[in-house]
Formats: C-alpha cells, structure tokens, sequence
C-alpha cells in the first residue's frame, strides 16, 4: 500500500473496515459503520488510518444517498464527526472531501437525529482553526436554514451557537448573521435551561457586538423574557456563575460600551463589568481568563478616563498585574488544571499525546500572553491620568520589565511593551525622571531599526515625545545618529509613520543648535522637505511646517537655512497659501513668514516679492483673527526701527497701504491682534 | 447637653411607628444578610453605640449620624465612636458602609474595625480619607486607596473565613486592606475636625457595594468545598455507611416495605425483624390517627410491661387520648357516633375496602391514616411549618378510617380471643394494617428508582402535595366539629374518662411525687372543656392532629428502646450534630459556619 508507516496487521483491519463500508447488503453496511463507529472513538491513529485508506469518501457517499436508510445516514455523520474529533490533518483532509457542503445539505433532512449528527461533525470541523470560515458563507441559503434549526432542539442550538461564534471573524460575517434574525433568534437562548447553550449563545453576542454599533445598538433595546439584555448579562457576571461565563458576559457589554450603546458611566459598566474584568485578572484565576480579562478590560476603558481612574484603585489592579510577569514559575498546578479543563470541552479524549508534546510551546505561550496583556492593560490605564502614570512607574521593576519587553522575540510583546512606554511617556515628570533613569532610549532605538510597521508606529511616537526639549533623554538620542533614521521614517508609505518621524525632527530641532539644524537639513534634503510639504496628509504638512518654522529660529538661523534654501522656501510658501488649507496649516505658514522677516537678510526676501507682500495684506483682513495676527506679526517684524533698512522698508510698506490696514486693526475687537496692531503702528511713530 | 438631646430622640422615636417600621425592614435585611447569626447570642450591631465614644463626638438620627464637637486643632483631638456590638463570626462577611456628609478643613477619618474601648489605638485598623492610607494597630500608614471626601461612601468588608478586610468607595472594591484580622472587631470611626458629619448604614439601606454578589461567590466556594471534600479510598465505607443511616430511617419509622425493598436493592440486613417494624408502623399510625384508646391497647398487647414501666408515657397518652376524646376521634367516643347515616352506610363496605387497598392497588393514595405517618417521618423539626395544612387532615383520616377502625379493633379482639397465641394475632394485624400502608407500598414505588437521600424528601413533599388536595375536599366536614362528635353517649363517656385520668394522676402523684408537667398536661386537656367551641379557644392548639406527633415518637422510641433499639434513627443524629457542629463553628469564630448551614443541604 502506499502507507509503508503502518504497520501490516493495523492496516489490514482498518482496511477490513473500509471494506465492509462497500458490502452489497445494506444490513451489513449498517452493521460496518457501526463497528466503525466504535472502533474510531479515542483512537487517533485508527482514525487517521481509515482516512488514509479512504473511508470518507465512502461514508459521504453512503450518508448522501437518498437510498441509505436515515438510520445509516446518521451512523456516517457520527463516525465522520468521530474522526474530525482527531488531529488537525484529520480535519484537513475532511474539509478537502468537501465534507461541509455534503454535510450541510444533509441538515435539509427532516430527521432530527441526523441533523444533529451532521451539526456536531460541523461544529468540530468549524472550530478548528484550519478550517477557512468562508465555507459556512459560501451557499446563501446555509445561514438562514441554521437560523431555522434553532428550534428544533437543544443539541442544534448548542451546535448552531458555537458555529456562528467561532465562523463570525468579520464585520461581514457580522452584517450576514445580522441581517438573518441572529439576534431575535438567539436572544432567548440565554435563558436556556441547558448551561451549554447558554454559554454558546452568549459567546455568539460577543463576537456580533464586537466593534459593531449596528448590532450593539439593537441589543441594548432587545428583551429576553421581559428582562433587557444588559441585565441578563448583568445577572450572568454574577460572582457564583461559571468564570466562562463571567467572562464573556464582560466581555459583551465591553462590546456594546465600547460601541457607544452603553454609557461609559451606566452602573452596569462602572460598578458590575469593570470589577467584573479586575477580577478575572487575579492571580486565582487561570491564565487564559488572565489575558482575555486584562486585554477586555483595556479595550473597555481605552477611551474614558474616569473608568481608568475607577480601574486604577480597584482591587490593587496595578500591583495585581506585576504578577503577572512572574511566569513561568512554580505554575505548573496552573497549566495542569487548564489541561484538564481542555479535555471537558472535548467529547474524545484524543489529542492527548499531541498536547503533552507541546506544555512546553503552551506555557512560554503563556507567558508571553501573559505580558502583553499586562502592557496593553498598563498603557490602557496610564493613557491619560498623570496619577496612575505614576503608580504605574512606582510599581515593582517596572521600568525593567518594559524595557525588557521592548527587545522581546514576540512580536505581540514588543508592540505591547512600546505601547506602555508611549502612553507613560505622555508624562513630563517620567521623561525627566524613570525614562533617563532606566536609558529606555536605548532599547527604543534597537527597536527602530527592525520593526514591523505597527511597532514602528508606537515606537517612533514615543521617540517624539523624548525627543521634547525637557527630556534628558534628548541629547543622547541625538548623539546616537537617530537622524538617518527619521529621515527615512518620512519616506515611508505609511501616513502614520511620516508624520512620527517629521514630528520627531521638528522636536528635535525644537531650540536646536545650529550644528543639529544643519544635519537635518542635509540628511532630509530639500527635495524631500519640499515633497513633504506637499504630503496628502495635513499632519504630515503641519509637522513639516513645523520643523521649517524651528529649522527658522534666531536670527543667524533664520539667514543661513534661508540663503541657502530661501527660493524654496518661499516658493513652498507661496504655494501653500494659495491652496486649498486648513486655517491651522495657513496660520503655521504665516508663522514662518513672521519668522523670516525677523532675519537679519532673509527680510530681503519677503520686501521684495510683491506678491507675498499682497498675500500678507490680504490675510491682515481676513475673517480669522489667527491669520490677521500671524500676518500683522510679519509685518511688525519687516518695519521694526531698531534694524538696518528700517526706514526704506517702512516706507515701502506705506506705499503698499499697510498703514492704513494697521490703522484700522488698532481698533479690532480681539484685544491681542489690537496691541499687536498699535505696537506695529509705534514703528512708525517712533 | 448634646447627650441627653440624643436620648431624648432616641426614646421620642421608639414610639414612632416610622420608626418601627423601619426598624422591622431593618431586621429583615439584617436576617437576609446573616441568616447564620443567632442574635440572642450574638446580636449585629446596627447604630453607633453612645456609651463607647469619646466627648468629642456627637450622634444623632437614632445613633447613625456622627458630627465632630471638639477643637480639632490637632491629632490628639482625634475622636472615635465604635458600633453597639462586635460583627458576630456567624455572619460569614459582614459588610457597613458610612457616608461623608460633609468634611471638615483638615480631613482624617477613618474606619476601624476594631477598637475595644481601653486604647483606642492598639488592634485598631484603618482607611484614612486624606491620604488614602490603611493603618494597622497604630503603626505608621500604608500607601492603601484613594482619598475620599464629602459625597463618598465609603465601605468596609470584614471577611470573617479568610480573617481578611477590604473597603469600598462608591461601590468599587479598593482590594484586600488587612490580612489576618484578630476576632471581635467593632464597627468604628474616627473623626478630627470640626464640621466633619458621617452617616452609618448598618443594612438600614440598601448598600451601595454588591455585598450579596461577593456573599454569593464565598457561598459557592464554600459549597464546592463541601462537595468536592475528599473522601479518597473510604468510598466503599461511606456507602456503606449512607446506605445504613438510609434503611434504619425506614425502619424507625416503621416503613416496611421500602425499607425491604431498599435492603434488597443495596444487599444489606435489616436489625429489626418485619413483624415487629410492622406492629410499631401501626401502632404510630394510630396514635397519630387521634385513636390514641387503640394504640394503647395495642402496645399493652404487643409490648406488655412497657406502658407499665413507662407511667409517664402511660400518663402523656392518656391524656392524649382525653383530647382525642373531646376531638371526636379516639374509638372510646367514636363506636357512639350517630354523627352521619352515611358513615353507618359506608360501615358494612369497608372491611372490602382494606384488602382492595393493600393487595391490588398499591398506588392509591386515598384519604387515609396514611398522611399523617408520612408526615410523622420527616417533619418532627418542622412540625409549625405545615400548621395549617393539617386540620384538614384530621378530619380526613377520621372520617374516611372511622368505620374500619371499628373493625380492626373487633378483629384484633375477636383474633385474640378466638386464638390465644399473640403471634396469630399480630399476623392478622398484619394483614388489617397492611390496608393503611399505602403510604409504605407508594414509598417503595417512589423509593427504588430514586437516590436514597432525596427519597425521604421526596416521599414527604409528595404527601404534602396531596395533604393540601385533600384540604379542599374535606372543607365541609369538618365545619361542622362539636365535642365528642356531638353524642351524648361519648360526652359522657369522655367526663368518665377524665375522672379515671384524675384517679391515675393521683395515684402516680402518690407513687412517684407531684409531677408538674402532668398537672400541667392535665390541666390544659380539661380546660378544653370550658368553652363552647373548644377548637376556637386558648388551649385549642391541643386538639390539632399535629401535636400528636410528639406523643407519637416517645411511643415509637420507648419501644424500641424496649426492644434494645435505637431510639432515635442514626440519621437525625447525624442531622443533628450537623446543626450542632455549625452552630459551634459559629461560637469558635469559623465564619465559613455562614454559609455552611445544614438547611442548605437539605431541600
């Protein structure tokens, strides 16, 4: 044959089974798949045997033949389900025998007891991860029947359920379960008598309301048994149920909170789902309740920072998650109650010997998990509130651990580490302090240099932010040659990462010395300072905007960057202000005008470009009183008496008719853009 | 000044029908909240106590409400009040909230669990509002939760299994505050400046923490505790055990043939042999009928020397049998009954009756002597529950066995005349009495299919059920009562009696000394006859069939006494020690005793 790996005898009666599947005697045939049946249960190498000398196709054949008799039909289903209950292969090799679409025709049957065989083979073909979700969406007419079967009995809604949570993994997927009733279908199977259905359909909320406001703003509104079905999922989180349970409960109205259907600050999110999720981050519970609890309650309270305030003095939540970097260690109790808890989920005890192999993956798996949950928790509470940053830092090795996660081999740890660094670093006080104290410029910086695009993203926007001129961090950074590296950052295709690095220049040029000017001006290079200027994002534009008007500080500044680039500038300028900006971006430009006409030669450039002198005219009578002040301010810096040239420029000015502008703003409304007026105005006087 | 003012609204209030309105709403929670508490021993504490406080401090609002009245320059201006009593062990989680009515300028207060009243400081444990910090026996504070202030509440969880405490603020919980708690801690706060006015919620209102949802995660676990308690390689011997206490239940109460059918099932022996079992079932079953003239007969017969050694009981079941006599019950008066021609049409029919019930039909449960047996099996600690279920019953068992009783007793005389041997006799007192063991035979078709330790309960909710049936049915039967039936004969019969009984009380008054009880006894059963509705009088209570259920197991436990038996089946003991072990949990401080509770187990 052409399994030479097995040995003769086994494939001789697991061949002898297939056989008996071909007899001419429908009794016999009967009698075989049952002798199969039995022969497969628990054993993975006979199921895998029987696939290997072709028993599926048979079975599917016999269980599709409308002349088997429905007690037949239902035996295949069984064995079939019996041996997607093996290894991942077995339910590849299913899935290539086309198993689903055969098995989903079979639920047009009217026979119960062969729908739910068919169902229960589905549902642990659906729940592998190699099985592709789209099958379940490919016959429009699959889900509105699965809709239809959820009446007929316990095990189809079980079965149903859990097929609908594990196959919904889009926002389509969502729309389509939707738009066929899945909520009025579902909703009174929360009060189920059966704990497995309940649970089921529960799970099936959370994955429709997961950032979906659609289905979560009908929820809100829908009553089960006269209750609304926030209450239900109130009663569910209740301290005495199942975790499971608790947990998923949490979890759907974190869904529906985050969706905008319930409010932030209803009782049921602030006093019963956020206590409900810090408790599943105790140290009691197991590991994966761990994760999904600290990673749910993040995404609850990412947004509001009262709720981060209430989850900061909850329960010790903050020490609590220090724990969890303590693993791997003294654990294993831990890990063996999950595994034990895995083979209840499981109606064969088959994958035994696969899942010892892998304790070892499962528990660096674990700890892995563990951390990047901790860090995007620790982020999600330090995002806005200056106190709980604090306590965040003040807490056990902290700064060590974050540091440590950034050059972590998981690609899921570094990212939840930079994000942690990035939402303490919105803290003056811990950039001047715990950040240089524990250099996690360093690590930060490694971290650049070969990251994927999202970790880059965090990464560099934290880089922004100790690139502040407060941050001592700075002039380290800086002497690293992180210039290069943020010079190519803005030619990535990435909106987000153009701006971080731009921005990061344009801090770091923040008071700069003329020497750091100068090598970002050649490691940018005009060309790509003027493309940037020109950028489809407007935070690109204004953080290029805003680098030109650092770049255009102090007076020697001001006339070398400007006799070296100023017909660019000016031309970029130019053009800026005759398109099509924001008032935000218009002003910034008006700005850098303001800050030419302070150079001592650079002014030059500006007196004698007439149609720049019009534009300025023309934005001291504009509506926005931003823009009149940024102009005034330009041309308060061309006509000031102490510098040379002042008379011949005022006078020009006059010609022009700015005095008479500059008459008229000294009896503006807006009190600034009058003083500032009335001081131009003195120039002359003087 | 300000004290008297408090006492003075305190006894103003105690009149106050608010206020004992509020008070019993109170009671309600607190029992709720503490079902395992026995307040006689251990009352919960519910106001500020104006005794253990210092001068400084002022209560008002029925000692809820405490205001500061000293200088308050200073930490030695530090004033505390504590709560009238300790949190009792038996709580299990006891939980108080205070609410910040209004803040002074230099904030410090603080909740102490405890704080005996010498040294306020030692033992003392705190959450202090300007700071956020715990303190734990005066030492230095602890970085603990956040500030409070005026508008917060602030609460405190005494967890008494784990000995650990934890505060809220608005209904979040802050985290474990203090591990290793020592026992008998008050209720307490601290208050220093002036203007500073706290309000206390002993259970007064509704919390605004979810006390009961953290109660319930401590009951489940304590639960799951008792459920998963290993019993390792001992399984064969619990079972044994179980399937023991099972059957010697059955057969203290005379349940013959469940108790049959269950050796059978579990391959055990049964002590006791069948006849005898059978003769105490029916002896039982006519006591609690109320023909209490018969049981006596009986058990002279079956038992001889037993009453004769046991006056006292003699005595109890004659007096008995005196208030069955003015209920119209016991055969003395019955056999004169002209109460109904029908019950003199049914007469002849009846003695088909009884083998039709027994041989044929063993799932008929028709009005019978039956209910009360049933009920006799389970309910002695509950016996106020079904109170008013059962004048319905009496009545039943009454009317519809009246005729057959009659006949049993002339049969049982007949068979003991006619053959001298008292085996013969009680073998055809087998067969009579097997025509009142529906009860039995329905056991035995409930009792095999279903765990042994639900079927008791179930035999008794099931009976019940039917009790309340029969209720309806038997409404106009008994609207009609009157004294001894309403015969003439058996009135006179009955003052007959009673002067016998008199004689008897004399004569063991000169035998045995003056017995109270019997004076007592005595008393209450002739008083009966001093109203014209005896049902409807102040010693009316005697003629409900339920206080025949006492009487009931002394003559079953003196027999089997007398038989070198038990008295009492293994499984009230163990029922009992139960209830006794968890009531000493209670007084040992175990606060799991809490949830713990042997009513839990038992449905």
């Amino acid at each position: 044959t052409k399994c030479v790996h097995l040995p003769p005898e086994v494939t001789a009666t697991s061949r002898h089974y297939v056989d008996r599947l071909f007899d001419p005697d429908p009794q016999k045939v009967l009698q075989g798949v049952i002798d199969m049946k039995n022969a497969v249960i628990g054993n993975n190498k006979q199921k895998a045997n029987l696939i290997v000398l072709g028993a599926v196709p048979r079975l599917l054949y016999l269980l599709q033949q409308g002349s088997s008799s429905s007690e037949l039909r239902a035996e295949c289903a069984v064995v079939l389900g019996s041996l997607a209950m093996g290894t991942e292969n077995n339910i590849k090799s299913l899935v290539d025998c086309h198993i689903i679409p055969a098995l989903l025709q079979g639920l047009l049957c009217p026979d119960l007891i062969f729908i739910e065989a068919c169902l229960r083979c589905l549902r642990t073909v659906f729940i592998s991860p190699v099985t592709p979700v789209q099958l379940l969406y490919t016959d429009p007419t699959v889900i509105p029947h699965l809709m239809s079967l959820l009446s007929r009995s316990q095990r189809t809604q079980e079965y149903i359920t859990q097929i609908f949570s594990h196959c919904c993994k889009t926002p389509e997927h969502q729309t389509v379960l939707f738009n066929h009733g899945a909520i009025q279908n579902i909703a009174p199977l929360l009060i189920s008598p059966s704990y497995k259905v309940r649970m089921q359909a529960l799970k099936c909320f959370s994955v429709l309301a997961y950032e979906n406001t659609q289905v979560s703003m009908t929820l809100v509104n829908v009553l089960v048994d006269e209750e609304l079905l926030s209450q239900v999922f109130v009663r569910m989180m209740q301290r005495d149920q199942p975790i499971d349970m608790q947990l998923t409960a949490a979890k759907c109205l974190t869904y529906m909170c985050r969706a905008g259907a319930i409010r932030t600050d209803d009782s049921c999110i602030v006093l019963k789902t956020l206590p409900c999720l810090v408790r599943m981050c105790s140290k009691e519970r197991l590991l994966e309740e761990r994760v999904e609890g600290a990673e749910t309650l993040a995404y609850l309270m990412e947004p509001d920072v009262e709720l981060q305030r209430i989850a900061s003095v909850t329960d010790h939540l903050v020490a609590m998650l220090a724990d969890y970097f303590k693993y791997p260690s003294s654990v294993s109790a831990i890990t063996d109650i999950k595994r034990v808890r895995h083979w209840t989920l499981l109606i064969e005890p088959s994958q035994q010997h696969t899942t010892l192999h892998t304790t070892l993956d499962h528990d660096l798996k674990h700890a892995h998990e563990l951390r990047q949950a901790a860090f995007k928790l620790y982020a999600s509470l330090g995002s806005n509130d200056e106190d709980i940053r604090k306590k965040i830092t003040e807490t056990e090795n902290m700064m060590d651990r974050i540091v440590s996660g950034l050059s972590e081999s998981s690609v899921k740890v570094r990212l939840a580490a930079v994000r942690c660094l990035h939402s303490l670093s919105r803290s003056v006080q811990q950039l001047r302090t715990s950040f240089h104290d524990h250099a996690v410029w360093k690590p930060l910086m490694k971290l650049l240099q070969n990251a994927p695009d999202e970790v880059l993203v965090m990464a560099s926007s934290t880089l922004c932010n100790l690139l502040l001129e407060f941050s001592p961090s700075k002039e380290p950074i800086l002497e690293s040659g992180v210039i290069e590296l943020l010079c190519s950052l803005t030619q990535s295709d990435s909106p987000a990462l153009r701006v971080n690095g731009i921005w990061a220049l344009m801090n770091m040029a923040f008071q700069a010395d003329q020497k750091v000017k100068g090598e970002i001006v050649r490691a940018l290079g005009t060309e790509q300072l003027f493309r940037l200027l020109s950028d489809p994002d407007s935070n690109v534009l204004m953080k290029t905007l805003g680098l030109l008007r650092n770049l255009l500080s102090t007076r020697p500044h001001i006339d070398q960057v400007m006799s070296s680039h100023g017909k660019q500038i000016m031309q970029a300028v130019t053009l800026i202000l005759e398109g099509e900006h924001s008032i935000e971006v218009k002003e910034q430009t008006l700005c850098i005008l303001a800050n030419i006409a302070d150079g001592n030669t650079a002014k030059e450039l500006i007196m004698t470009n007439d149609d720049i002198l019009q534009k300025i005219k023309y934005y001291m009578a504009h509506s926005n009183v931003k823009l009149q002040l940024a102009a005034t301010f330009c041309i308060s810096n061309l006509i000031w008496n102490e510098e040379d040239g002042s008379q011949e420029r005022q006078d020009k000015l006059r010609e022009l008719g700015f005095v008479d502008i500059l008459h008229k703003l000294t009896q503006a409304s807006d009190p600034n853009l009058c003083d500032r007026a009335k001081t131009a105005m003195q120039q002359y006087l003087a | 000044m300000d004290a008297m003012a408090e006492l003075g609204a305190g006894s103003l209030l105690l009149g106050d029908p608010a206020f004992n309105y509020q008070e019993a709403e109170l009671n309600e929670r607190l029992k709720r909240l503490y079902p395992a508490v026995n307040e006689d021993e251990t009352p919960l504490p519910r106001s500020w106590s104006p005794k253990d406080k210092y001068s400084y401090i002022g209560l008002s609002q029925n000692n809820l409400r405490v205001h500061y009245k000293g200088h308050g320059k200073n930490h030695k201006d530090a004033a505390s009040v504590r709560a009238t009593h300790p949190i009792p062990a038996a709580c299990g989680i006891y939980y108080f909230e205070v609410k910040i009515v209004s803040k002074g300028l230099d904030f410090l207060s603080s909740l102490l669990p405890l704080s005996p009243i010498p040294g306020w400081d030692k033992h003392s444990y705190g959450y202090h509002g300007d700071d956020g910090h715990s303190f734990c026996s005066s030492g230095t504070g602890q970085p603990y939760g956040p500030t409070f202030t005026t508008g917060d509440v602030i609460g405190c969880c005494v967890n008494l299994i784990n000995n650990t405490c934890f505060y809220t603020k608005n209904g979040i919980s802050l985290g474990v505050a203090f591990t290793d708690l020592p026992p008998n801690l008050y209720p307490t706060v601290g208050l220093q400046t002036p203007g500073e006015i706290v309000d206390a919620n002993f259970g007064q209102q509704p919390f605004v923490f979810d006390i009961e949802d953290y109660m319930s995660e401590w009951r489940a676990k304590i639960h799951g505790m008792i459920a998963r308690f290993p019993i390792g390689e001992r399984l064969g011997e619990w079972q044994a055990v179980l399937q023991n206490m099972v059957s010697t239940y059955l057969v203290h109460h005379g349940y013959c043939a469940t108790a049959t059918a269950f050796a059978r099932a579990t391959e055990t022996l049964i002590q006791e042999d069948q006849t005898s079992i059978k003769n105490r079932q029916r002896i039982q079953k006519l006591v609690l009928a109320g023909r209490v003239g018969e049981a006596i007969e009986a058990t002279q017969q079956l038992y001889p020397g037993l009453l004769e050694h046991n006056p006292n009981l003699l005595f109890m079941l004659k007096c008995r049998q005196f208030v069955e006599m003015v209920n119209g019950t016991d055969s003395e008066v019955r056999c004169f009954s002209i109460r109904s021609p029908k019950s003199q049409d049914s007469y002849p029919g009846s003695p088909s009756l009884s083998p039709r019930h027994g041989a044929t039909n063993p799932n008929l449960h028709s009005a019978g002597a039956d209910s009360p047996t049933c009920s006799n099996g389970v309910t002695p600690p509950n016996k106020n529950k079904s109170h008013n279920k059962y004048p319905g019953v009496s009545s039943a068992s009454s009317s519809s066995s009246s005729s057959p009783s009659s006949v049993n007793y002339s049969e049982s005389n007949s068979t003991d005349s006619t053959k001298s041997q008292p085996h013969s006799g009680t073998s055809n007192q087998e067969e009579t009495s097997d025509s009142e063991m529906e009860i039995e035979a329905e056991h035995y078709t409930n009792g095999v299919a279903e765990n042994p330790s639900a079927r008791i309960m179930n035999g008794t909710y099931k009976h019940q059920e039917i009790l309340q049936a029969q209720d309806i049915s038997l409404e106009d039967s008994c609207a009609s009562r009157q004294l001894c039936g309403g015969n003439q004969a058996a009135t006179e019969r009955m003052i007959q009696f009673g002067r016998e009984l008199q004689g008897l009380n004399e004569q063991l008054c000169r035998e045995y000394g003056k017995n109270v009880t019997h004076k007592k006894m005595l008393q209450d059963a002739f008083s009966l006859l001093a109203y014209s509705d005896p049902w409807n009088c102040p010693v009316g209570q005697q003629l409900d069939p339920m206080q025949r259920e006492n009487i009931c197991s002394a003559l079953n436990s003196a027999i089997l006494e007398s038989q070198n038996l038990p008295k009492q089946p293994p499984l009230m003991l163990a029922l009992g020690q139960a209830t006794e072990c968890v009531q000493l949990m209670a007084r040992v401080r175990s606060g799991s005793c809490s949830f713990a509770r042997v009513d839990n187990f038992l449905h």
